[in-house]
C-alpha cells in the first residue's frame, strides 16, 4: 500500500488524491498529529474525508493512515459515570492529559485500561453461546450491574472461562470455538461501529410509560419507554432545563445525556448538579447512572456530528443488558447545522434552508434505534429517546422541527409566551401532543387508577375550552362572560397555575409522584364539579373566587408533602363545605 | 528558507489564489508586498494540492496578478501578548495605533484559541453587581457570563454597556486585577470615541485594552477582531488571574463581515444569506467567556448587537441567545418614552442568574421577587392590551391596579439616572415597594413568609 497524503483542506474536510485504499465510514488517522477522521465521500480522483479535530495548520503532503474498520467506541463497564467528548475521549483524563484547554491530537482510551472489575463468571467451558448473551457481570456502579456480553456477531461453545475475581477491561474472559472451528477471545469489552444500530431479537409495543414526575408530562403528553420525543423551543423557553429535569427525575435505570453544540457552562452545571443529587428509588448518586457526551458549541463540528451516535450506541449497549436507558440529545438542531456544514464543504446541492437533501433520512434512522426491544439474549430493555430541537428564529416551520415532528410520537412545543411570563415548564398544552395516549391508557388505568384516563380528558378539555373563551376575554374583558364560561376560566386558571407550572427548585414539587398528580386532578375537577351545583342553582360563581379556595389549590402542590396523599381528603371536604355554604346564602 | 511567490492567479472579492505553493499550512498567515512597498496580510483557507485560496485582511484593492508577491510566515494568526497591552490600542489585527510603539511580547498565541474542557470549568455563580435594578434583579450578571444586550439602532446600548462597566463590583476583584478588553466592529468612529472618552472620565483607561476595527477599517479585518480581543482577555484572565469584562461591539457588523466574506468564497448561504456555519463560528466566540478550576481569574463577555428592524428572529440575535447564557433585550417604545435603561424585561433573562442569587449572594427574598415581578409585569401586558380595545375606564378594578403597577414599575423601578448606582438592597427593596400596588391575593409567586417579612413592611411604609 502506497502511502497516502493529503491533498486539499477546507475547514474540517480533507481530501486524498489518488487512492483506493480507502472505505466509505472508515475511520483515518490525519497529518503527523493523527487526528481522528473519517471517510465519508469516495470518487475516482478524490476520497473526502470529515475530521474530528481543528485542521489549522495541516499541510497537504502530511500522512493520511487508515485503521480498516469504520468509526467505533468501545463498550465496556466504565462508561457509567464517565464525561466524553463527540467521539468517546474520556475529557477528564484529557483534562489530566492536557490541561484545561483541549490540545489538537490528545487521544485516551474511551474506558481505562487499568481499573480492576470484581467479575463475575456466568458460564462455563461447554455452554453453547449465541450473540448478546451473558457471560460475565461486575459491579460497575453502586446502582448499576454491568453485564458482559458476547459480541452479536459471534458464537460457538466455551471452550474456556477464566474464574470469577478482578480483571482489567482488556483481560481474556472466554474463549468461544465456532462452528468453523475459529477461536475468538473475549475480554470485558467490545468495539461496535456507531452508526450501525445494534442488532435486537424483536421489538415490542410501548406500553409502560416514562415516568418524570413533571406533571404536565406524566399526566397529559405522556412519553412511552422506548418512545420518542421532541422538545422544540426558541432560546430561553427552558429546552435545556426540561431536558435536565428529565434526566434527573425519570425513572430509567441508565441515562446517556449528549450536549451536542451547546453551552460548556451547561456541561459543567450537569457535572456539579447530579454529582450531588440523590435518585429517589435508589438512594444513589444521580452520576451512578449517568454517562455525558460533551461537544460542546466551540468543539469541532464533525465531532458534534458523531456525538449523536456515539451516545445512541452507549446507551442501545446498556439496553441490550435489559436496562431501561433514556437518551437525551441536546439539541439535535445543532447536530443538523453540523451536517448541513460539513454538506456545504463538500459542495452538494443543498435542499430547504441549505440543508442536504438526505437530512430527513438521517433524522429517521436516528431515532428509529430507540424502542421497547427483546434482546438477543431474551431481556427485555429499552432506549427512550428525547431529543431538543433549537428552531431557527422560534418558527416551527423550519425543517429540522418539521423533519424531527414526522419522526418522533410526543411532541413538547415550548411557548415563548408562556416562558415570557415565567411559566415553567412551559410547555404548551394545546400545540402539543403525545400518541403513546392510547398504548399507556391501560398502564394508567391499572396501575394508578381506574379513572386516570377519564379525568385527563376532562381536564385537556377544560384547557382548550379555556382558551377559546380567552379569546372573547382578550377582546371584551372577563366580567361579562355568563357564569358556567366564568367558572371554567377559574377552574383553568387552578389547572395552570396550581398543575401545569411546576417549580425544580422546590423541594416536593420538583418531582410528583403519580399518585399525588392524580390526586391533585382529581381536587382540582371535584372543585368544577361542585361548582356546577351552584349553577344548576342559579347563584353565582363569583363566591367562588372569594372564598379563597382557588388559591388554596393552587397552592396545595407545595402545602401537601408528596408522602401525604391523605391531606387531599381535607381539601375535598374543603371544596364540598365551600359550596354548600355558597348554596345556602 | 524563506520563499517568495510573485504574482497572484486570480482575485475575487477579498479572495487571492496562488498555484504552485509548496507545503501551504492551513489557516497560516501571509505577507503581501504590493507594487514594491505597501505589506498586507493574508490568511489561507482553502487549499488543493499547490493551490490556496487566501483571505486578505485588508482587501484586494490594487492588488494586480502582476504586481504582488506573497511570502508565507509558517505561523497561524497570533497576538503578541505581554502586560503592557492594558491601557493600549491596537487596529483590528492588533497592530498597535496608539503611537506608542510595538509591544514587545512574553509569548505570541493563536487567536482562535481552543475550547475549553468542560470538566475543567467553574460553573459560574458570583453575581455581579452593575447598580442597574433592572439588570441585577431580573436578569442577573454573573462573573463568567456572556450576556449580550439586544439592541437596535439609535436605541441607548453604549451608554448600558458603559454604566455597567463604570458600576460594576465583581466579587474578588480590586482594582489592580480588574480590566476590560473592549472590541469595537464596525461602529463609528465618534462611538469608539465615545467608549474612550468614558473609559478615561471612569478613570479605568489603563485597564482597558481597545481593539478597534472602525466602520470604515477593512471588512475582512472585523472577522479577526474580536478572536484578538478574546485572545488578550484569555491572557490577561488565565494567565494573570485578572478579572475581565469584555465589552464586543457591534456582533451584527461582525457577522455581516462573515457573510460577506463567505459569499465571496462562494459558499452555500444558509438562513438571510449569512453562511451555514454561523452558529459554530458565533459559538467559538461566546464560548470563550467562563471560569477554569485551579485559575484565579475570569473571562465575563457582553457583546453588544443591533437587530436590524428589531427583530430578535433575525439570525444573529437568534443564533447569539441560543449560545449565550441569556439577553438583555433593550425596547424601543421604553426607549421613545424617556425610559433610560430601555431593558424589555419580559424576554430578558439571565440563565446563569438562579444559581448566583438568594441568601448568602444577594438576599433571601430575590428569586421570588424577580419571579413575582416578572409574572406580574406579564399580566400587566393583558390589561394594556384589553385597555385598548375596551378603554381603560372599562377594566376591571384588578386590571386597573396592574396598570397602575405597570406604569409605577417602568418609571420608577426600570427607570434610573446614567449616574446612578443602586445597591441590591435598594434594588430589591424598590421591588416590593413596587408591589405593594397590588393587593395580597395577586402575589402566587412568594411564600407566605416572604409577604410578612418583606411586602406587610413595605405596605405599611405606604401608609
Amino acid at each position: 500500500m502506497s502511502k497516502n497524503t493529503i491533498f486539499g483542506i477546507n475547514g474540517p474536510v480533507v481530501t486524498v488524491a489518488d487512492t483506493k485504499d480507502f472505505s466509505m465510514q472508515e475511520m483515518v488517522y490525519v497529518g503527523n498529529e493523527r487526528l481522528v477522521g473519517e471517510v465519508i465521500s469516495i470518487d475516482d480522483s478524490l476520497t473526502t474525508i470529515q475530521v474530528y479535530e481543528v485542521t489549522t495548520g495541516l499541510t497537504p503532503g502530511e500522512p493520511v493512515e487508515g485503521t480498516g474498520s469504520a468509526m467505533s467506541v468501545t463498550l465496556g463497564p466504565g462508561i457509567i459515570k464517565n464525561i466524553y467528548d463527540g467521539i468517546q475521549r474520556p475529557l477528564r483524563v484529557l483534562a489530566d492529559k492536557s490541561g484545561s484547554f483541549i490540545e489538537r491530537g490528545s487521544s485516551a482510551p474511551g474506558i481505562d485500561e487499568h481499573t480492576l472489575w470484581d467479575v463475575t463468571v456466568t458460564v462455563k467451558p461447554g455452554d453453547k453461546l449465541g450473540g448478546g448473551d451473558i457471560y460475565a457481570t461486575c459491579p460497575e456502579t453502586e446502582s448499576i450491574i454491568h453485564k458482559v456480553m458476547v459480541p452479536p456477531n459471534i458464537s460457538g461453545t466455551v471452550t474456556f472461562a477464566a474464574s470469577d475475581g478482578q480483571y482489567t477491561v482488556n483481560s481474556k474472559i472466554l474463549e468461544i470455538t465456532d462452528e468453523s472451528g475459529r477461536v475468538h477471545e473475549l475480554t470485558l469489552c467490545q468495539k461496535w461501529p456507531i452508526r450501525t444500530p445494534r442488532p435486537i431479537s424483536s421489538r415490542l409495543p410501548c406500553t409502560v410509560p416514562l415516568i418524570t414526575g413533571q406533571r404536565v408530562i406524566d399526566t397529559l403528553m405522556p412519553i412511552a419507554k422506548g418512545g420518542t420525543a421532541a422538545i422544540p423551543g426558541g432560546f430561553g423557553t427552558g429546552k435545556t432545563m426540561t431536558q435536565h429535569q428529565l434526566a434527573k427525575w425519570c425513572d430509567a435505570d441508565i441515562i446517556v445525556y449528549v450536549g451536542c453544540g451547546e453551552r460548556g457552562n451547561e456541561m459543567t452545571q450537569v457535572l456539579d448538579e447530579f454529582g450531588e443529587l440523590i435518585d429517589p428509588r435508589t438512594g444513589r448518586k444521580l452520576t451512578d447512572r449517568t454517562v455525558l457526551i460533551a461537544n460542546t458549541s466551540n468543539m469541532p463540528v464533525a465531532a458534534r456530528e458523531a456525538s449523536i451516535y456515539t451516545g445512541i450506541t452507549l446507551a442501545e449497549y446498556y439496553r441490550d443488558m435489559g436496562y431501561a436507558v433514556a437518551m437525551m440529545a441536546d439539541s439535535t438542531s445543532r447536530w443538523a447545522e453540523a451536517l448541513r456544514e460539513i454538506s456545504g464543504r463538500l459542495e452538494e446541492m443543498p435542499a430547504e434552508e441549505g440543508f442536504p437533501a438526505y437530512l430527513p433520512s438521517r433524522l429517521a434512522a436516528f431515532y428509529e434505534r430507540a424502542g421497547r426491544v427483546k434482546t438477543l439474549s431474551g431481556n427485555e430493555g429499552s432506549v427512550t429517546v428525547i431529543g431538543a430541537v433549537s428552531p431557527q428564529g422560534s418558527d416551527f416551520s423550519e425543517p429540522v422541527t418539521q423533519n424531527t415532528k414526522r419522526f418522533t410520537r410526543v411532541f413538547w412545543a415550548l411557548d415563548k409566551s408562556l416562558a415570557y411570563a415565567r411559566h415553567y415548564p412551559a410547555i404548551n398544552w394545546t400545540d402539543s401532543y403525545s400518541e403513546y395516549d392510547g398504548d399507556l391508557a391501560a398502564y394508567y388505568n391499572e396501575n394508578i387508577n381506574p379513572s386516570f384516563m377519564e379525568y385527563r380528558r376532562s381536564m385537556l378539555s377544560l384547557l382548550h375550552e379555556e382558551s377559546k373563551l380567552m379569546e372573547i376575554v382578550k377582546l371584551i374583558g372577563a366580567d361579562v362572560l355568563p357564569d358556567d364560561q366564568r367558572l371554567v376560566i377559574d377552574v383553568a386558571r387552578v389547572i395552570r397555575v396550581g398543575f401545569l407550572q411546576q417549580n425544580a427548585y422546590h423541594k416536593d414539587d420538583t418531582y410528583v409522584p403519580l399518585e399525588k398528580q392524580f390526586l391533585m386532578m382529581k381536587t382540582i375537577l371535584h372543585l368544577y364539579e361542585k361548582g356546577k351545583t351552584l349553577i344548576a342553582a342559579g347563584k353565582p360563581v363569583s363566591g367562588i373566587s372569594k372564598s379563597g379556595i382557588l388559591e388554596k389549590l393552587i397552592k396545595m402542590k407545595y402545602d401537601i408533602p408528596n408522602d401525604k396523599p391523605e391531606m387531599f381528603d381535607e381539601y375535598i371536604s374543603e371544596i364540598d363545605s365551600v359550596i354548600n355554604s355558597l348554596n345556602l346564602k | 528558507m524563506i520563499k517568495e511567490y510573485i504574482g497572484l492567479n486570480e482575485i475575487s472579492g477579498s479572495l487571492a489564489v496562488l498555484d504552485g505553493v509548496k507545503n501551504p499550512g492551513y489557516e497560516e498567515v501571509v505577507e503581501f508586498s504590493v507594487a514594491g512597498g505597501e505589506k498586507r496580510k493574508g490568511r489561507i483557507i482553502q487549499i488543493d494540492g499547490e493551490r490556496v485560496v487566501v483571505q486578505v485582511f485588508e482587501g484586494t484593492k490594487g492588488l494586480s496578478l502582476k504586481n504582488t508577491s506573497v511570502i508565507p510566515t509558517g505561523r497561524p494568526m497570533e497576538l503578541k501578548l505581554s502586560e503592557e497591552i492594558l491601557g493600549r490600542v491596537f487596529d483590528g489585527a492588533g497592530r498597535p495605533i496608539d503611537g506608542l510603539g510595538e509591544i514587545y511580547p512574553e509569548f505570541s498565541r493563536d487567536i482562535n484559541g481552543s475550547a475549553i474542557n468542560p470538566v475543567s470549568r467553574i460553573y459560574p455563580r458570583n453575581y455581579i453587581s452593575t447598580g442597574i435594578s433592572s439588570i441585577d434583579a431580573l436578569s442577573t450578571l454573573i462573573r463568567g457570563q456572556k450576556l449580550p444586550i439586544f439592541s437596535g439602532y439609535g436605541m441607548k446600548h453604549n451608554e448600558l454597556a458603559v454604566q455597567i462597566v463604570r458600576q460594576a463590583k465583581i466579587t474578588g476583584a480590586s482594582s489592580d486585577n480588574f480590566a476590560v478588553v473592549f472590541a469595537a466592529m464596525g461602529v463609528k468612529n465618534d462611538v469608539a470615541d465615545y467608549f474612550r472618552r468614558s473609559f478615561e472620565e471612569s478613570g479605568v483607561l489603563s485597564r482597558v485594552v481597545m481593539f478597534l476595527n472602525l466602520s470604515d477599517d477593512p471588512i475582512i479585518e472585523r472577522t479577526i477582531t474580536p478572536r484578538c480581543a478574546l485572545t488578550a482577555a484569555e491572557y490577561l484572565a488565565f494567565d494573570k488571574g485578572m478579572h475581565i469584562l469584555v465589552v464586543m461591539t457591534d456582533m451584527s457588523a461582525y457577522c455581516e463581515a462573515l457573510r460577506e466574506f463567505s459569499s465571496s468564497k462562494g459558499e452555500i448561504p444558509g438562513r438571510k444569506g449569512y453562511p451555514g456555519y454561523l452558529y459554530s463560528d458565533l459559538a467559538s466566540l461566546y464560548e470563550r467567556a467562563g471560569m477554569i478550576k485551579g485559575k484565579e481569574g475570569s473571562v465575563t463577555q457582553i457583546p453588544i448587537l443591533t437587530m436590524p428592524n428589531d427583530d430578535i428572529t433575525h439570525p444573529v440575535p437568534d443564533l447569539t441567545g441560543y449560545i449565550t447564557e441569556g439577553q438583555i433585550v433593550l425596547d424601543r417604545s421604553l426607549d421613545s418614552v424617556g425610559i433610560y435603561p430601555p431593558v424589555s424585561i419580559l424576554p430578558s433573562l439571565s440563565r446563569l442568574m438562579k444559581d448566583g442569587i438568594g441568601e448568602g449572594f444577594t438576599r433571601e427574598d430575590h428569586a421570588a421577587l424577580a419571579n413575582q415581578l416578572f409574572s406580574a409585569y406579564a399580566k400587566v401586558q393583558d390589561a394594556v392590551s384589553l385597555a385598548s380595545v375596551i378603554g381603560e375606564d372599562e377594566l376591571s378594578d384588578i386590571d386597573k391596579k396592574y396598570l397602575e403597577f405597570g406604569k409605577a414599575f417602568e418609571n420608577r423601578f426600570i427607570k434610573q439616572g446614567a449616574a446612578e448606582n443602586r445597591s441590591i438592597e435598594e434594588t430589591l427593596d424598590l421591588g416590593w415597594e413596587i408591589l405593594t400596588l397590588l393587593p395580597e391575593s395577586e402575589l402566587d409567586r412568594v411564600s407566605a413568609e416572604l409577604i410578612e417579612k418583606y411586602y406587610k413592611p413595605a405596605l405599611s411604609r405606604q401608609k
